[in-house]
């Protein structure tokens, strides 16, 4: 298999670890949403950190982006 | 008009606007150094011209000045405690630095210097070995302490501490790919349903234009959010090198 076709494949395949992002962005809301349903005065406290999470997950999503780039434009 | 720059990547390229050499190093004015000074222009005119009435119940103006303050020196007080108070200085700057760098980029036609890993990894290489010598210097040899999480058996050692010490390395590395990537990944994206709106014609174009349109919004956020999302994680790491655990 020639350079250039193998690198167009593993950036496609790079690009699946976006899925675990998709997961634990939803898992973050998901605790968010319920969190606030059983305790809407916490809202003020968990607000911040819901954030926080949300930073750290995409960054993972990033991560496996920053892969597929390295690999089409750098190797 | 010259058919270059249709590649979406072409935005974050670097261009030299006055050209120097010293010796064999090229230190020309850049893009990026172009919009680094206007960054630190604009929060200058921003905080002094904004705390210079200086009245008792701020106006508009001192009200936002203050308001920034606020926010990071309360960041780093719930994260440090009052100790924190001794790195204001350089946090204020990192926040401010970077959310006025990443809220400048998304001027049209402008340049976002936070998008360059080379760039952010300065900042967290600064952040990274500040704090390593900031440990160092507040507990001496006793630092290396950190690397053995509490409540670990004896017996677990030899399998934490590499673990520790190599997940303490890869800090620099997550903070500064984690802004260059959310920008560069944000900024292409941006450029690519453009150059939709424009193939698709008058009709076709709409639906990409509100899908521009909202990630226009959805970057404003990831500006300011990336913005706090380094700086907070900075005051984690000074409160782990304050307060080892």
């Amino acid at each position: 298999m020639e350079a250039a076709a193998a690198k167009l494949i593993g950036a496609g395949l790079a690009a699946i670890g976006v899925v675990g992002a998709g997961i634990g962005i939803g898992t973050i809301f998901a605790a968010f949403i319920t969190s606030v349903a059983r305790n809407p005065a916490a809202a003020g406290n968990v607000t911040a950190m819901t954030w926080i999470g949300f930073a750290l997950v995409e960054a993972i999503a990033l991560y496996a982006l920053v892969v597929a780039l390295l690999l089409l434009f750098v190797f | 008009m010259a058919a270059e720059g249709h590649s979406p990547l072409a935005q974050f390229e670097i261009k030299p606007l006055i050209k120097l050499q010293m010796g064999q190093m090229d230190v020309s004015y850049t893009n990026s150094a172009l919009f680094m000074s206007f960054t630190v222009i604009l929060i200058v005119i921003f905080l002094i011209f904004g705390m210079r009435k200086g009245a008792l119940i701020p106006g508009r103006w001192q009200s936002m000045a203050e308001l920034s303050y606020e926010f990071v020196a309360n960041l780093l007080r719930d994260t440090v405690g009052a100790e924190g108070r001794h790195y204001f200085p350089f946090v204020f700057t990192l926040f401010m630095f970077i959310l006025f760098g990443n809220m400048l980029g998304m001027i049209p036609y402008s340049f976002t210097f936070t998008s360059h890993i080379i760039v952010t990894f300065a900042m967290a290489l600064v952040v990274f070995f500040g704090v390593t010598i900031l440990g160092f210097v507040k507990h001496g040899f006793h630092f290396v302490s950190f690397f053995v999480p509490p409540g670990v058996s004896v017996l677990l050692w030899p399998l934490m501490i590499p673990i520790e010490i190599i997940s303490y390395l890869s800090r620099p590395i997550s903070l500064s790919v984690r802004l260059f990537a959310n920008l560069t990944a944000g900024h292409t994206m941006l450029k690519v349903f453009a150059g939709f709106v424009v193939s698709m014609g008058i009709v076709g174009g709409i639906l990409p234009l509100a899908f521009v349109i909202a990630l226009t919004g959805l970057e404003i956020l990831i500006a300011f959010l990336q913005a706090y999302v380094f700086t907070i994680l900075t005051c984690f790491y000074i409160n782990d090198a304050i307060n080892l655990h």
